[in-house]
């Protein structure tokens, strides 16, 4: 899984059948010091993630579907959890 | 997934079987602010797009998972049409 932060919002009306009502949401996946590490992506929301938030996503298919609840789902990335805070220790 | 601008499509006579009757289209990956960002790739084309709209897609297997039960051979799918996109601005970082 990546951190990475909410950064906008997607609005589609011609989309697979598979994501319903599903939240799609522009992460930018970030380091541990909060710098954007990679490209921005889609990512499906499963768990009420707004924009600014920091949160967890996965990217790999299987993990992704499975988040949505949906088999056979064409995503490839999702957000799994909110991040309340990060501690690491050196 | 990724947003992404279709900037055309492929033509091939010879593929595999399970590629046939399947729209091939050219897709330049787009970063947050709609510029091009990355290399343009090949994707499959599972929802109707069309030269010059905004979409996404997805990447791996489960590109071919609109296509099921056809096994289609396919590393990345237009799943969806973006109607527009909001990119907030960052928020002022605290003290």
């Amino acid at each position: 899984m990546q951190l990475a932060r909410v950064v906008g919002t997607v609005v589609s009306t011609q989309k697979h059948a598979a994501f319903g009502g599903a939240t799609l949401l522009l992460v930018q996946p970030v380091a541990l010091d909060d710098q954007p590490r990679g490209t921005a992506l889609l990512a499906v929301d499963s768990v009420g993630a707004g924009v600014h938030e920091k949160v967890l996503i996965v990217m790999e298919g299987r993990a992704a579907g499975e988040a949505l609840g949906r088999k056979g789902a064409p995503v490839d990335a999702a957000i799994v959890g909110i991040v309340d805070y990060v501690d690491v220790q050196e | 997934m990724q947003l992404a601008r279709v900037i055309g499509d492929v033509v091939a006579t010879m593929k595999d079987e399970h590629l046939s009757g399947i729209r091939l289209m050219v897709l330049q990956p787009l970063n947050p602010a709609g510029e091009a960002a990355g290399r343009t790739l090949v994707a499959v084309d599972a929802i109707g797009a069309g030269i010059g709209e905004t979409v996404f897609f997805v990447r791996g297997k489960e590109a071919s998972f609109p296509f099921h039960p056809r096994e289609v051979p396919t590393d990345a799918g237009i799943v969806g049409i973006v109607d527009h996109w909001n990119v907030e601005p960052p928020l002022a970082s605290k003290p």
